[in-house]
């Protein structure tokens, strides 16, 4: 009995396995197998290249691989094939080791310009210290859209939309009126802040996914319009030679006046990074301080009940309308704050930058990282960001990497990696997180 | 008049494209309620297989008449058949093991796959343009232009009638199979309600998968028709074909095959005249508003099912 | 002439609400007197529920005024008001048939969620709270009291930071009741407070119930099949059947009412007569 049951294992196993090879030996015959080009030397003539040894490798792996798999792991309590997120580890981190996490993390972003130039130098660290600037700017982007749909539960696609207008905001404002960064930082955050209210108010009765189609035509067309008027926004070319921050009116050049002659050091261009790097690390965690400091107050409740249930809301006399105004401007807020750091440290914009990819790379990082858990973020995206350029010696397959990595991470951890909510207030001291499994998901 | 005829022969032309695409769409809304993503680039995909079907048969526009037919007709039905994998697989990989769960999770893999199915056509493919030289050239000339050739001539090609016949044809076989048979009888039953037709017999999970492998062989047809039509493909062409063919599904009421053609033939009209009378840099704006302008407006489109608020 | 023609909180006037074709309800009129307990009761497909949504501004009637008599003299039309304005304003606050709670929040943060617009005000739309300016921080403290309250009167104190939904359904039923109260509301209108409660739970329900009429400024509607509830706690008792009004009186009154009977036993109109002999009215 037992030798029969083994025999069956190995025999469906293998029927299995040699399924997976049809099927990929089907999506790969033609997409992989043969490749069309255009030859170069006879007019705008396809042709065919032949790669059947790629497409054989490719159905031995899948077969390797499931059978592999089938035998060790899927066929042994039956459970439905290739079902990876049964296989995974439930439940997410607790509270305790999500509270050190939290903490290196902060510590480590505190020193980290430090040990890297200490460590490689200022030549060395440069393309690190400007990693870590890129994962902020994306931590704070993640930070604010975390608010409409971690809290608010209010799905939105175009969210690149405002890190554009805050973008398009400072670079106009400086290009035609010669503002400077400080002026325009808060200029920025508010007109964003109005886009969002404008775009939001017509919207925010749609649920579901309709919202999040109609957010994406949004950030679509203003990506259009952004590359169309020419006469105003450079259109295509963009807008360049944006002016720098300075340091309380210092600027980082060479010479008399600048940064380094001020405080008697060298001049070296690492100073701007660095300086580059505590801006975004500083409004980083404004937006989280605020985002945690209004998760406590009445508005705050309010996003979080709005997610949960919007008719209950309406029944306790909360107006739903504002209380969605309100989330979607704050979030738009902060990636306008976001977009006029990007330009600044930039000194160019295009419309290029703000294409559709760049919101679902925002709108993975807040779900991958678990809706509404601001630590989460952190992790999404480092993760996402850190490990994406981690690929760029590998340039072509990276966007391919990341969309499967995408996927995998979604099916092994539907909620997010850390995927319990803290309450907004408690009466005993020790009250734990709540599972993600009672936590709407919002409808918006 | 004359200018008007050719954009209407051109839009109807471009409306069944977006219509077959769009039926995709609004038969997955249908019955799992998710926007699939993907969707815009398994049309690409469709489009890629499709090309490389053609070089490889060797048809070119030299082919004799009959033998063209034949070799496109052969190629249209393995590009259906291996689109059809790609669709299937989507499904079985991002979206299948996410069933039931988390509504935000569904959404994320479809971008995910999206992302990977566009790359993956770059990197096996290469980001270069590919044209194809037009097989048909013929067309019929409707006008004349007037007598002293000022007037506008208006063209109705053969790749035209060929594209509007084809999807005509397939159009009417697949409203006969989804409302005639067993098939199309289990789909709408998953549609109403997924749990009670599991409880009652139908294999839910089979019907959902043949539903993706239908919309994506439809995509794939929508992918032959735009190569033959435009002449040239690229990895990027899914998304905002995509964009808009979900804006058809949804101009014409999620969830309903006639309004999914109607949506799309719609979309291809507006689509076109708005480029022929206004502007032709701002005809995706176009498209965008009418889709933002239809889902705030009237959410259950032409001719859907108005959503109830259920206290 | 009785008590709750005399000071009514709420006056229901020719309501009329019709979906397309359909005549949910036709030309209703009773009013729900101050500090009672009114029971809106009828078959299934009465029109009770929609009453309740036309009242909490969920639907709009198609005709008639839903006059609210506030304790202070103020008077609204519901049926001009935005839903959430006739909770904040006109001070009705409801319960739903299928309870509506914030699963995924905490006991407490659902009865603070109730507090919302109060804590607005004292946070400065925010803004002063956001600061550290203004009173806000003390009139938190005073909503988390009052949740305490509430939370002592419903008997899940002990559970407070535990999450709305893993609450059995009898708490989670008396909590919806709490949250409303939260509200401050001078109408209470309950859809189906008693639904699948066992005899322990129900009780404790009565118990509630009755709590909040004679401690707080509250007059309560309620919607319930279950008559032994009504007949116990109810001062005023209104019948609907196919939207029409069929009978309004006192407990007493309606019971022994041969509409009623007519209309539960479910017999045509011109049998009544026959079906009154058969009980024994007559």
């Amino acid at each position: 009995m037992q030798a029969r049951q083994k025999d069956s294992l190995l025999v469906a196993s293998v029927k299995d396995s040699l399924g997976a090879a049809v099927i990929t030996f089907a999506l790969a015959c033609v997409m992989v197998g043969l490749r069309v080009d255009v030859a170069s030397g006879r007019g705008a003539e396809l042709f065919l290249e032949h790669r059947w040894l790629a497409v054989a490798v490719a159905v031995l792996i899948v077969f390797a691989g499931r059978l592999a798999m089938n035998i060790f792991f899927w066929k042994r309590e039956d459970p439905p094939s290739l079902n990876l997120s049964g296989l995974m580890p439930k439940g997410g981190l607790g509270a305790n080791s999500s509270n050190i996490i939290k903490y290196g993390l902060l510590g480590l972003a505190v020193v980290l310009p430090f040990v890297l130039m200490f460590w490689l130098g200022a030549r060395g660290s440069r393309q690190y210290i400007d990693l870590a600037i890129l994962v902020l700017t994306y931590v704070m982007l993640g930070w604010g859209l975390n608010i409409v749909v971690g809290l608010a539960g209010l799905l939105d696609l175009g969210y690149v939309a405002f890190y554009a207008v805050g973008a398009y905001s400072y670079a106009l404002l400086a290009h035609y009126f010669g503002f400077s960064f400080w002026l325009c930082l808060p200029l920025a955050g508010i007109l964003a802040a109005f886009w969002g209210i404008i775009l939001g108010f017509p919207v925010l009765r749609l649920r579901g996914d309709y919202l999040a189609i109609v957010t994406l035509a949004f950030g679509e067309i203003i990506r259009v319009v952004l590359l169309n008027w020419y006469q105003f926004t450079g259109g295509p070319d963009g807008l360049s030679g944006i002016p720098r921050p300075s340091f309380f009116g210092l600027e980082f050049s060479r010479g008399e006046g600048g940064f380094a002659s001020f405080f008697g050091l060298d001049y070296s261009s690492i100073h701007r990074i660095i300086f580059l790097y505590y801006l975004i690390f500083a409004m980083a965690l404004f937006t989280n301080f605020v985002t945690m400091r209004l998760r406590r107050m009445p508005i705050g409740r309010a996003w979080e009940a709005l997610r949960e249930d919007e008719i209950a809301c309406r029944a306790l006399g909360i107006n739903t309308t504002n209380t969605k105004l309100t989330a979607f401007a704050l979030g738009a807020m902060f990636a306008g704050f976001a977009g006029s750091f990007f330009a600044t440290r930039q000194g160019f914009i295009s419309p290029e930058s703000f294409t559709f990819l760049e919101s679902a790379i925002i709108l993975a990082i807040v779900v991958l990282g678990g809706l509404g858990s601001q630590i989460g973020v952190v992790i999404a995206a480092i993760v996402m960001i850190g490990g994406f350029e981690f690929f760029r010696e590998f340039e072509e397959y990276r966007m391919l990497v990341f969309g499967m990595i995408m996927v995998v991470i979604m099916v092994w951890k539907p909620r997010g990696l850390i995927s319990s909510r803290t309450p907004s207030v408690a009466l005993s001291k020790n009250a734990k997180g709540i599972s993600a499994d009672l936590v709407q998901e919002g409808h918006g | 008049m004359d200018y008007f005829l050719q954009q209407l022969i051109n839009g109807v032309t471009l409306g069944s494209i977006y219509g077959l695409i769009a039926i995709g769409y609004t038969m997955v809304y249908g019955i799992i309620g998710m926007i699939n993503f993907a969707h815009g680039d398994i049309f690409m995909v469709g489009s890629f297989v499709a090309l490389i079907l053609i070089v490889a048969l060797g048809i070119t526009a030299a082919t004799p008449v009959l033998l063209l037919i034949l070799a496109l007709a052969l190629v249209l039905v393995v590009a259906m058949a291996l689109t059809a994998v790609w669709g299937w697989t989507v499904e079985r990989i991002a979206y299948r093991p996410l069933r039931g769960s988390f509504r935000l999770a569904p959404l994320i893999t479809a971008i995910g796959a999206s992302i990977a199915l566009q790359n993956f056509v770059q990197v096996s493919q290469g980001a270069k343009n590919k044209p194809l030289q037009p097989l048909f050239s013929g067309s019929f000339q409707l006008t004349d232009g007037g007598a002293d050739g000022s007037g506008f001539i208006v063209n109705l090609s053969y790749i035209q009638i060929l594209i509007v016949v084809t999807t005509v044809i397939l159009m009417g076989g697949f409203t006969y199979l989804i409302n005639n048979t067993n098939l199309g009888r289990s789909q709408r039953a998953c549609e109403q309600d997924r749990k009670m037709a599991s409880l009652l017999g139908v294999n839910v999970d089979r019907t959902i998968s043949l539903t993706f492998v239908m919309g994506a062989s439809l995509a794939s047809v929508a992918g032959l028709m735009f190569l033959l039509y435009y002449g040239v493909v690229d990895f990027y062409i899914g998304f905002l074909a995509g964009v808009k063919a979900f804006t058809a599904a949804v101009l014409g009421g999620i969830g309903s095959l006639p309004g999914a053609m109607l949506g799309g033939l719609l979309i291809g009209l507006i689509e076109t005249f708005w480029s022929g009378y206004f502007s032709v840099e701002y005809k995706d704006v176009a498209a965008f508003s009418i889709l933002a302008i239809v889902l705030i407006f009237m959410p259950e489109g032409l001719l859907g099912q108005p959503e109830v608020e259920k206290v | 002439m009785s008590t709750w023609d005399n000071n009514p909180v709420l006056k229901v006037e020719h309501l009329t609400m019709r979906f397309g074709g359909l005549t949910a309800i036709n030309d209703l009129s009773f009013n729900i007197g101050r500090g009672d307990i009114t029971a809106l009761i009828g078959p299934n497909g009465a029109g009770k529920t929609t009453v309740f949504n036309c009242i909490t501004g969920f639907y709009k009637p198609t005709e008639g005024r839903l006059v609210m008599n506030r304790s202070n003299g103020e008077k609204h039309l519901l049926e001009r008001m935005a839903d959430f304005k006739i909770t904040a304003d006109a001070k009705v606050a409801r319960t739903f048939q299928n309870i509506r709670l914030f699963g995924g929040m905490t006991i407490l943060e659902n009865l603070m969620v109730a507090q919302h617009n109060p804590l607005m005000v004292a946070s400065n739309w925010t803004v002063g709270g956001l600061l550290g300016l203004g009173g806000y921080k003390k009139s938190n403290v005073d909503a988390i009291e009052t949740a305490k309250y509430w939370l002592e009167r419903i008997d899940l104190i002990d559970r407070a930071d535990a999450p709305a939904a893993d609450l059995s359904y009898g708490d989670q039923r008396r909590l919806e009741i709490a949250r409303a109260m939260c509200t401050g509301p001078e109408l209470l209108c309950l859809d189906e407070p008693a639904a699948g409660l066992n005899p322990k739970e129900s009780l404790e329900l009565n118990n509630l119930l009755q709590y909040i009429r004679k401690e707080h400024d509250t007059s309560v509607v309620l919607i319930e099949h279950d008559m032994s509830v009504v007949m116990e706690i109810s001062d005023h008792v209104v019948v609907l059947d196919y939207g029409v009004k069929i009978s309004d009186g006192t407990p007493e009154f309606v019971k022994n009412d041969p509409h009623v009977i007519a209309a539960y036993l479910g017999v045509e109109d011109d049998e009544v007569d026959q079906v009154e002999e058969e009980v024994g009215i007559v």
